[in-house]
């Protein structure tokens, strides 16, 4: 990290540690989770999907959190931190746009200038998304350098915050970044593990034998295995986007599959695995699911997959296509297709999730229609 | 040279520009003409996917670098055949050097006649494998202050830095701006004389490097002026400008200090 946002980031850590153990931060925040968000989510027993793969599967449902996913969570949280902290503008970056649209619904709701940054490639294929943010007043800005998607748009932000600091709060969307960032986000995100490992039990009077989640950056994954980390018995499963499978060209690579292909190294101020060249070049990942469509992955993922204690896998576009229609097909749920790779990846080896298995269903797929369109040619 | 001897001469003009911009050859020619006009210390960018820290006229050199084939073998090629009796700089991001491993980058800095690194997203917390392996190979570690940099961060800094302390002249990212500001002054009289300083972000014209050595700092830097007079090709004018800069240096060491 720059110099410049050195002192910033001490700022917001020890800002966010002071808030964390104050019993009037955590209740404000526990009331818009509650009463804005929606909060609690169900924990729901796919009947149909359960029958298809042969074992009970739950379906954790983030899709149902106000804005579309589970990005609401971590916004509120870190909004309500700006805030604390007397800060009057929010940016962000933003992939597939659900990040964005969350941190324009906070914009919104708490009296924040907007401004969030978002690759060209990304405005291109997320018209929806854009169109959500500029109603909630949030100002989009394209970004057009580098590849033009996510990993861009999180250097411009930075670039901004290098200057705007004192009046700003760089809302980063996953649990990767410089320090605060992982662990912050991650302890936003946690609601979603706390809330299933109650429902689970209520429900089960036992934990699951597998948990599954999309990892891009990994908010959603860190969000639902952080409170079953000690639960050695429970598999962890991240399912990061195979993309077109595992070419790779000297610019490219045909996937945002960095636990499965990267290499060490720093990308946005944190040792982690990272799709790169044998140079340290960054880059272009791909993937179908603009969510997923980063060359990085948060440190702790990176960890806990190394120690192995997360299991890293892949799900293609295709697998991920599957998913999407499988859910929408058996359940009446239309996933999001970053969420669609879990679903996809389940489908297709049902065998790893043991008899009792909870799938992240991280987002809505409604902003997603035009891309399956388009996949399928319809 | 190493970089303590340049400053024996002082103050210094130390110019950046972008390895491999527009291409490789053409950066040991642009290299040897930037130090006959003047400069003292030349900074060699080694072109990297995603420069935080670098306005949109260094981006765009680091886009056209990589577009022609830059990478740190060919770096390392080009900066050994710059034969200068200036000090030559390493100006990168860290995965760069983590990639190649540590050791072997800075001794491949060693064998290219590198004498001094700047790494501006490593901040001296993290520094410490790759200082040691500086160290060992004799190769300045240069890191850098910002005008936000509080008291007790500068203590850290300033004992850590090697050749000079690279003192960030406003917050934001690289790139020529219009004023000085009163922030870049205070920034200067807070570090105290012991170590070389050099001020670099936003230093485009003679008379910015004036102002800048005039509030007592021994160098000043410039590179997106350098590096945008390159883009459109205007060699000569680039000449003339560190001509120009490297005049009004010398000429602002003859006159009275401003007082901030």
């Amino acid at each position: 990290m720059p110099e410049t946002l050195i002192q910033p980031l001490i700022e917001l850590a020890e800002a966010y540690q002071r808030l964390s153990r104050d019993g009037l931060f955590v209740a404000e925040l526990d009331d818009m989770l509650k009463n804005f968000a929606g909060r609690p989510t169900p924990l729901y027993l796919a009947k149909n999907f359960s029958r298809k793969l042969g074992r009970k599967v739950y379906l954790k449902r983030e899709d149902l959190v106000h804005g579309g996913a589970h990005k609401l969570n971590n916004t509120l949280g870190q909004a309500l931190v700006a805030k604390h902290m007397g800060k009057t503008r929010l940016i962000a970056e933003t992939g597939a746009g659900q990040h964005g649209v969350a941190t324009a619904i906070v914009g919104a709701n708490l009296g924040f200038e907007t401004q969030v940054y978002m690759g060209e490639v990304d405005i291109e294929r997320q018209k929806m998304n854009v169109y959500r943010m500029e109603l909630m007043g949030a100002e989009v800005i394209p970004v057009k350098s580098g590849s033009r998607t996510l990993k861009d748009a999180i250097n411009e932000a930075m670039r901004d915050w290098a200057s705007s600091f004192e009046s700003t709060h760089y809302l980063l969307g996953t649990a990767a970044g410089p320090h605060p960032f992982p662990s912050m986000v991650r302890d936003f995100q946690s609601v979603i593990g706390k809330e299933t490992k109650e429902q689970i039990i209520q429900a089960e009077d036992r934990l699951p034998e597998s948990i599954v989640a999309c990892v891009g950056g990994g908010s959603n994954a860190m969000g639902i295995f952080a409170p079953f980390l000690e639960d050695r018995d429970v598999e962890l499963i991240a399912v990061e986007a195979g993309g077109r499978g595992l070419g790779r060209t000297d610019k490219t690579a045909d996937n945002g599959a960095s636990l499965g292909c990267g290499d060490d190294g720093v990308l946005h101020g944190a040792l982690t695995k990272i799709l790169q060249d044998p140079y340290g070049q960054i880059l272009e990942s791909y993937s179908v699911a603009a969510g997923l469509d980063y060359p990085g992955v948060g440190p702790q993922l990176a960890y806990l997959a190394e120690m192995g204690r997360v299991k890293p896998k892949m799900a293609d576009d295709k697998s991920a296509i599957v998913g999407f229609r499988t859910l929408s097909e058996l359940e009446g749920i239309i996933p999001a297709l970053e969420s669609a790779h879990a679903v996809g990846y389940a489908l297709r080896e049902p065998q790893t999730l043991g008899d009792l298995s909870i799938i992240n269903i991280s987002g809505r797929g409604d902003k997603d229609l035009a891309t399956v369109m388009e996949y399928e040619n319809l | 040279m190493r970089i303590s001897e340049a400053f024996l001469r002082k103050p210094l003009l130390i110019a950046y520009i972008c390895a491999g911009d527009p291409n490789p050859k053409a950066t040991i020619e642009l290299a040897k003409r930037i130090a006959v006009a003047g400069a003292d210390i030349i900074e060699l960018g080694l072109p990297h996917s995603d420069p935080i820290a670098d306005g949109p006229t260094i981006q765009a050199a680091v886009q056209r670098a990589i577009a022609a084939g830059m990478n740190t073998d060919i770096y390392f090629e080009t900066v050994a055949a710059i034969n200068l009796d200036i000090p030559k700089i390493f100006m990168g991001y860290y995965n760069m050097i983590y990639a190649r491993g540590l050791d072997k980058f800075v001794s491949d800095c060693i064998n290219s006649g590198i004498s001094g690194l700047i790494v501006p997203d490593l901040p001296p917390e993290e520094a410490g494998p790759l200082r040691e392996a500086c160290f060992k190979h004799g190769v300045d570690l240069i890191f850098l202050v910002a005008p936000n940099t509080t008291p007790e961060r500068m203590e850290i800094i300033l004992d850590q830095t090697s050749g000079f302390v690279y003192l960030v002249a406003r917050v934001g990212v690289t790139g020529a701006r219009s004023d000085l500001l009163q922030d870049t002054k205070s920034l200067i009289a807070r570090v105290p004389g012991s170590v070389p300083k050099a001020v670099g972000f936003g230093i485009s014209t003679p008379g910015q490097a004036s102002e800048v050595i005039r509030a007592g700092a021994d160098a000043a830097i410039v590179g997106s002026a350098c590096v945008d007079l390159i883009a459109k090709g205007e060699i000569e004018r680039l000449e003339q400008l560190v001509r120009d800069m490297k005049a009004a240096i010398i000429g602002a060491k003859s006159k009275a200090p401003i007082v901030c």
